[in-house]
């Protein structure tokens, strides 16, 4: 078999060339997939990058894509950099969602006031929900991996509930829905007439947020120690549940304020198809971004071209929109390849 | 209460909680083979989407009900490989990896399926595995219809238990697995490869779950549709914890976990469905795996070095 030797300084030829080799063979691989669904694979691609940014209209559709990708990317990013593998971001975006709907239809209050009113609720919402898990871990040591899969489909359901009966729209004609958000209570646009409102802002300054706290806060560098080594963080006097709950309540706030800009700055209500896994696609523009904050803002933008391109394309060519998701699996897994092997060697052995 | 009662002493009742354990029972037993080794496969869920798929298809294209088991195995022993290799030699996080896989796993269903079917919006149908009738067993009156009367497939997952308790207790190959799970030096020492080992684990194991997906569509149902799996292998990852890996213990938890199933749905079509939303009903079973999880979180004594990966050389 094999065996893996640290290399002490990687030559940059390793650093560079590794990432870009897995590209490649992501690249390779969607070729394979066009071909064997009979197009052309350039074709293929050049309707991939011209439905993702081909137009203005597309290019703002990719940034619509891209704001809650931002949002629950860098919950999971924040997450996983403390060891905590929250895969709940979809059932905290719900969370986020329901709350935002609740308080701007349910209040009356007047939009200045509900607007932030319901960012706020969202974020407690959300932090609530991964709450339980993490309490459950650091209490009792019940693995959060499985509890935070699991309550995705106990939120969906209860969501569904919802829609169906206290929360149904009374004009909704019988589909279960929510009823929208009145006008002053929608996030506005940030340049008139153009389709793309203050929740992609919203998201750049979380990033921005997220990385400051990383770098340059108390609680940044406690979490990078108990993600790197919870038995020394502890030996040096780090309370690491505390640090796991306080993580895990910036996590879930960050994914429930994906469900917030959804709603409040894109559908106006709720669905129960509001988030097309969003949740799960986070984990990829997480890992994408090697879990830097700023770098979850290029890699979303990267992964929401990819959905809308792919969406775009199987419209016009015989290829399945499902090429987007197998792309973005592969493109994760060749890429922590890539990574490991820019600091190991394989030796026979 | 008499509603219960009624559900309880019925035939039917006791016939789908076999036949609603059947693929978790598979899914189980295959995400215990992995973790006793010490990987943790949380591809489980996307491989039994491909597993489902792979064996719906194959009967459609015209095979035979067994070769499409074979097939769905073969697949989901693929995605094993792939999972094996990247978390076993070279060590990559387990999570990150068997995330991946459902991912990929579940895309490359979707994908081939909309390929294969590209305007198809009712899913097609396959002739499913039929009722084997055990003479004498069959024919009791009661028993014969709440027990003995199911698919090879069920049958199959029984076997699959008691094989795999078998293997895991009573085998040299069954000690080395063991230990590759709790102490891989010591596993080095007696001159055997815990690389090999564990690979060998994911990938028999990712072949049960693609067998555990595959009933869904083979025996259960009759056709392949999106999110048939929902959850089912996440629910197998609590039932192997609750199960305290080991294997008479998760198949207990499994028929558990079935009972109740099968008793939400029956409780749906009774006065409490009248008052009760649907959807607490179907909250159950999720409900019940993070109980389960809590319960034994104490108790369960968990594989040494599961998760750890094993570099050899490394002390």
């Amino acid at each position: 078999m094999m065996r893996l030797d640290p290399i002490a300084a990687p030559s940059p030829a390793r650093t560079l060339g590794l990432p870009a080799l897995a590209i490649l063979a992501t690249i390779a691989l969607a070729a394979g997939l066009a071909a064997i669904a009979g197009a052309n694979p350039l074709e293929t691609f050049g309707l991939i990058v011209k439905g993702a940014v081909g137009s203005r209209f597309a290019t703002l559709e990719t940034l619509n894509r891209a704001t809650p990708l931002i949002f629950t990317g860098l919950a999971v990013a924040v997450a996983f950099r403390a060891r905590l593998w929250n895969i709940g971001a979809e059932a905290q975006l719900y969370a986020g969602a329901l709350m935002t709907v609740v308080i701007g239809t349910q209040l009356g209050l007047p939009g200045p006031l509900a607007i932030p009113l319901m960012a706020l609720g969202a974020i407690v919402a959300g932090a609530l929900v991964l709450l339980g898990p993490v309490l459950l871990k650091t209490r009792l040591g019940v693995d959060e991996v499985v509890t935070t899969l699991l309550l995705n489909f106990i939120m969906a359901l209860f969501i569904s509930y919802l829609l169906e009966g206290p929360l149904k729209d009374p004009m909704g004609m019988g589909w279960p829905k929510s009823p929208a958000l009145p006008r002053d209570a929608r996030l506005p646009r940030i340049v008139e007439g153009l389709r793309l409102h203050w929740g992609f802002a919203l998201a750049l300054i979380c990033a921005a947020g997220v990385w400051v706290m990383q770098t340059r806060t108390t609680l940044g560098y406690e979490i990078r120690a108990v993600g790197q080594n919870p038995q020394a963080a502890r030996f040096a006097g780090i309370p690491v549940g505390r640090v796991l709950v306080k993580t895990a309540l910036i996590s879930g706030g960050l994914a429930a304020l994906a469900g917030f800009s959804e709603v409040a700055g894109l559908k106006g209500n709720l669905t129960s198809d509001l988030s097309p896994d969003f949740g799960y696609t986070g984990i990829i523009v997480a890992m994408l971004a090697l879990l830097h904050p700023l770098g979850v803002v290029v890699s979303a933008l990267f992964v929401a071209g990819i959905f809308v391109g792919a969406d775009s394309m199987s419209r016009a060519a015989e290829v399945p929109t499902y090429i987007a998701d197998i792309l973005l699996a592969a493109a994760l897994l060749f890429m922590v390849l890539a990574i490991l092997l820019t600091r190991y060697r394989v030796v026979r052995g | 209460m008499t509603e219960i009662a009624d559900i309880l002493i019925s035939a039917s009742f006791w016939a789908a909680v076999l036949r609603i354990a059947s693929p978790l029972i598979f899914a189980t037993m295959g995400e215990l083979i992995c973790e006793r080794a010490g990987v943790l496969n949380l591809g489980i869920e996307g491989i039994m989407v491909i597993g489902a798929f792979a064996g719906w298809m194959t009967v459609y294209a015209g095979g035979g009900l067994w070769t499409g088991v074979a097939v769905a195995m073969l697949a989901g022993m693929a995605f094993g490989a792939l999972h094996g290799v990247l978390t076993v030699p070279f060590g990559l996080s387990q999570h990150v990896v068997g995330l991946g896989i459902t991912l990929l796993a579940t895309a490359s269903a979707y994908y081939a399926y909309r390929l294969a079917l590209p305007e198809v919006t009712n899913p097609p149908r396959i002739e499913p595995f039929q009722t084997l009738h055990i003479p004498g067993l069959s024919d009791l009156p009661w028993l014969g219809q709440a027990l003995f009367s199911q698919t090879a497939l069920t049958w199959a997952a029984f076997a699959c238990v008691a094989i795999v308790a078998l293997v895991l207790y009573r085998t040299p190959l069954g000690l080395a697995l063991r230990a590759a799970g709790e102490n891989p030096h010591a596993v080095e020492a007696q001159g055997l490869s815990v690389g090999a080992i564990r690979i060998g684990a994911v990938i028999v194991g990712s072949g049960l779950m693609a067998v555990g997906g595959a009933f869904l569509t083979m025996s259960a149902f009759s056709s392949f549709f999106f999110e048939m799996v929902n959850g089912r292998g996440w629910i197998c990852i609590a039932l192997v914890v609750f199960g305290a890996w080991k294997p008479g213990k998760a198949l207990l938890g499994a028929l558990l976990f079935a009972g109740f199933d099968a008793l939400q749905v029956r409780l749906q079509q009774t006065g409490m469905g009248q008052v009760v939303p649907y959807q607490v009903f179907l909250m159950i079973p999720y409900l019940l795996s993070i109980l389960a999880l809590i319960l034994m979180s104490r108790r369960a004594r968990v594989p040494a070095a599961l998760m750890t990966p094993f570099n050899r050389g490394e002390r």
